[in-house]
């Protein structure tokens, strides 16, 4: 059966993979590190290509998605965008997202084992699109005081994601694909999200479909996060979804996350965060970025050392009882072979 | 100087409105359980002795001279009179041809700020506790300006819509609500990282608002960050104000939080003095005219109302009664968790209010 997610690059002579490091900006480098250093402690069969990106330049950004072109798979941390520069300076993490056409942003939130949260049993698969839609960064002044802001939605686009959730659904035996959609207000844009979703729909009909309108969404996740199984959306609603997801499930420190294209997969912390004001204090949650490097393992192929590394990671955080939000350090020492 | 003349005449209006007296309110009461739950809300002002007269009004449009949908001029000229209205959960039939309801009224009266304040239940327990936020979401642009185009076949465009003069207007009003309701923050939620220009103005101009403001804390924040924190921990929010697609995504969030829609207080603020305070749950045709409806939501929109006409001590009479009878737990609707009927939820209200004189 075609796997949905795009197919490696092979490894070199030797076995040994190269994969693409953007730092970022504010917790970035600092949780990389941690990925660097374990995957050293681990004789992981990766190196790493780093490139630094600036936020001011755009030679960086350009350095960087050709460094992703050439390796096909890339780890990286979340780019700040400045608002003191001008508009027409463009988000770089969205540049490069468009660049490398990687249309579809899966996250997985489960609830953990160990960590105390409100809900319990959430295990929820989110895709959202993650190159159209209000993201266009098509913007304009018409008259002076009033600003015009594009929101882009296409068929190619729709009927794309949707088979990606769809066959993505099958492949790990999902039951249920709920549509996250404003159609009521914004008929012809989310309408057009929401036909395409059904089409696609119609060609498994092994895998339930329903539909559900944002707000009622984000409320019913709050109340009963437990009835949602797979969950397709366009791409400011899969923002506001998949951030209520990680704090539902204990925090933007224990999701991973991975953007995947047709040829390209750039993995990353969920929920995107830069965590400024945590930065350099050796208080940042490892777990999301270490769980993100297994997600780009198991890509690769290198399914022993995922499952070694994930069941690390899992199990020091149920034997410490990790309390959120306190000072951890990141320690790869509990191994099992 | 535009707004200490601006404040200068609220403080002169609100002066020279009558104390005593009796203030005539609109009320709306709408489709489906709406009678119901108006009828209950009437009832509860009438133990309260609440110096209020009810004016019922139809809204269900009507075509008007050139073909546009409008309001009934009566149901019109009595808003334009009282400025003031309590609104039931009104429907929109799919093929009737017209609007919705809510977005005709909206248009009609300028409803240009949509308030929600979300404070916890003590006796309806949800997995959030001690929520007391306020979202404050600007009504009339942003992402439902409706206008959508097709391009070419398969390329939908919707336009969201970000003006100075709206975006200004709602930073005030979030800063003065914080101010006459003693609130410490107000902290205005966007996207501009993405959204450079648009959600760049909004927050350029609440920032200017917030320069006349000194007293009170202003901060920014992203939009999936307050997300990510709010279901963690919403007791560090305070006022939220925002464009209108967040502010509908955020302010359902909040109502979920505490219990959802059906315990929920709305109100609308317009141009000219204008306010309509409504329940924002829909018309439950399932359980219209079955006595089962929970008038909650309705009744803390009414004691809104009151606030927002200076009767403090009506409002605080009728809220802490309704509190009371949902904590003590004994005579609750169904959806609250009881059996009892909405009749009955009422009476125990009236009971309550009456034995507080």
């Amino acid at each position: 059966m075609a796997t949905v997610k795009p197919l490696p690059p092979p490894a070199k002579y030797g076995g040994r993979h190269t994969v693409t490091l953007i730092p970022g900006d504010g917790i970035g480098p600092e949780l990389l590190n941690h990925v660097r250093e374990l995957f050293r402690f681990s004789c992981v069969p990766v190196d790493f290509e780093v490139v630094n990106v600036c936020s001011s330049t755009e030679d960086d950004i350009n350095n960087a998605i050709t460094a992703i072109r050439r390796n096909g798979v890339a780890l990286k941390g979340n780019i700040e965008t400045l608002h003191t520069l001008p508009a027409s300076h463009k988000s770089r993490n969205n540049l490069l997202r468009t660049s490398l056409d990687l249309y579809a942003n899966v996250m997985h939130c489960k609830s953990l084992p160990g960590v105390q949260t409100r809900h319990n049993n959430i295990d929820i698969m989110i895709i959202r699109e993650n190159t159209e839609g209000e993201y266009s960064s098509l913007e304009h002044e018409s008259v002076t005081g009033v600003v015009e802001c594009l929101k882009i939605i296409t068929r190619t686009n729709s009927l794309r994601i949707a088979e990606y959730a769809f066959k993505l659904a099958r492949e790990k035996g999902r039951k249920r694909v709920t549509a996250v959609h404003k159609a009521n207000i914004m008929k012809l844009g989310d309408g057009l999200f929401l036909q395409c979703c059904r089409e696609v729909a119609a060609g498994y009909p092994d895998i339930a479909f329903d539909a559900m309108i944002v707000d009622n969404t984000t409320m019913q996740l709050v109340s009963k996060p437990q009835q949602f199984d797979v969950m397709v959306m366009p791409n400011l609603y899969g923002n506001v979804v998949s951030n209520v997801c990680a704090g539902l499930v204990g925090g933007p420190g224990l999701v991973p996350g991975a953007n995947y294209g047709h040829d390209y997969a750039v993995f990353e912390t969920a929920t995107r965060n830069t965590g400024k004001s945590i930065a350099d204090r050796n208080i940042a949650n490892p777990t999301a970025m270490l769980l993100a490097s297994c997600m780009m393992l198991d890509h690769l192929k290198l399914y022993d050392y995922a499952t070694m590394i994930r069941n690390a990671v899992l199990t020091t955080m149920n034997e410490t009882r990790v309390r959120l939000n306190s000072p951890r350090r990141c320690s790869p020492h509990t191994f099992h072979n | 100087m535009v707004v200490i003349i601006s404040v200068a005449g609220i403080l002169i209006k609100s002066w020279f409105r009558p104390r005593r007296g009796m203030q005539t309110v609109t009320l709306i009461p709408g489709d489906g359980i709406g009678p119901e739950i108006s009828t209950a809300v009437m009832k509860i002002f009438e133990a309260a002795k609440a110096p209020i007269q009810w004016e019922e009004k139809n809204v269900t449009a009507i075509k008007g001279p050139g073909g546009k949908w409008i309001i009934p001029p009566e149901a019109k000229e009595s808003m334009d009179k009282n400025k003031i209205g309590l609104k039931g959960p009104l429907k929109t039939p799919i093929a009737a041809g017209h609007p919705s309801m809510n977005l005709l009224l909206r248009k009609t009266f300028d409803l240009y700020a949509n308030v929600r304040p979300c404070m916890s239940i003590e006796g309806y327990k949800t997995p959030y506790t001690d929520v007391d936020l306020v979202t404050i979401r600007e009504n009339t642009e942003g992402e439902y300006s409706g206008i959508e185009h097709t391009i070419v076949d398969g390329v939908v465009q919707s336009i969201k819509l970000i003006t100075e003069d709206a975006s200004r207007k709602i930073a005030e009003y979030a800063f003065e609500y914080a101010k006459n309701n003693q609130r410490a923050s107000v902290t205005a939620v966007h996207k501009a990282n993405i959204m450079r220009m648009s959600d760049g103005l909004f927050l350029r101009k609440c920032r200017q608002v917030a320069e006349n403001y000194r007293d009170i804390k202003f901060t920014e924040m992203y939009l999936d960050t307050v997300c990510l924190n709010m279901v963690q921990d919403p007791t560090q929010f305070d006022v939220l104000v925002m464009p209108n697609l967040y502010g509908d995504i955020l302010s359902d969030l909040c109502a979920g939080l505490i219990g959802g829609l059906g315990v929920t207080p709305s109100g609308n603020i317009g141009a000219n003095n204008v306010a309509i305070f409504e329940s924002v749950h829909g018309t439950a045709p399932d359980i219209a005219g079955l006595d089962l409806a929970n008038p909650t939501a309705l009744l803390l929109s009414a004691v809104m109302m009151l606030r927002h006409m200076g009767m403090h001590d009506y409002s605080k009479k009728i809220e802490t009664a309704c509190f009371n009878t949902i904590r003590d737990k004994k005579v609750l609707t169904g959806d609250l968790g009881g059996k009892s009927k909405c009749s009955e939820f009422t009476a125990e209200i009236c009971q309550r209010v009456r034995d507080m004189d």
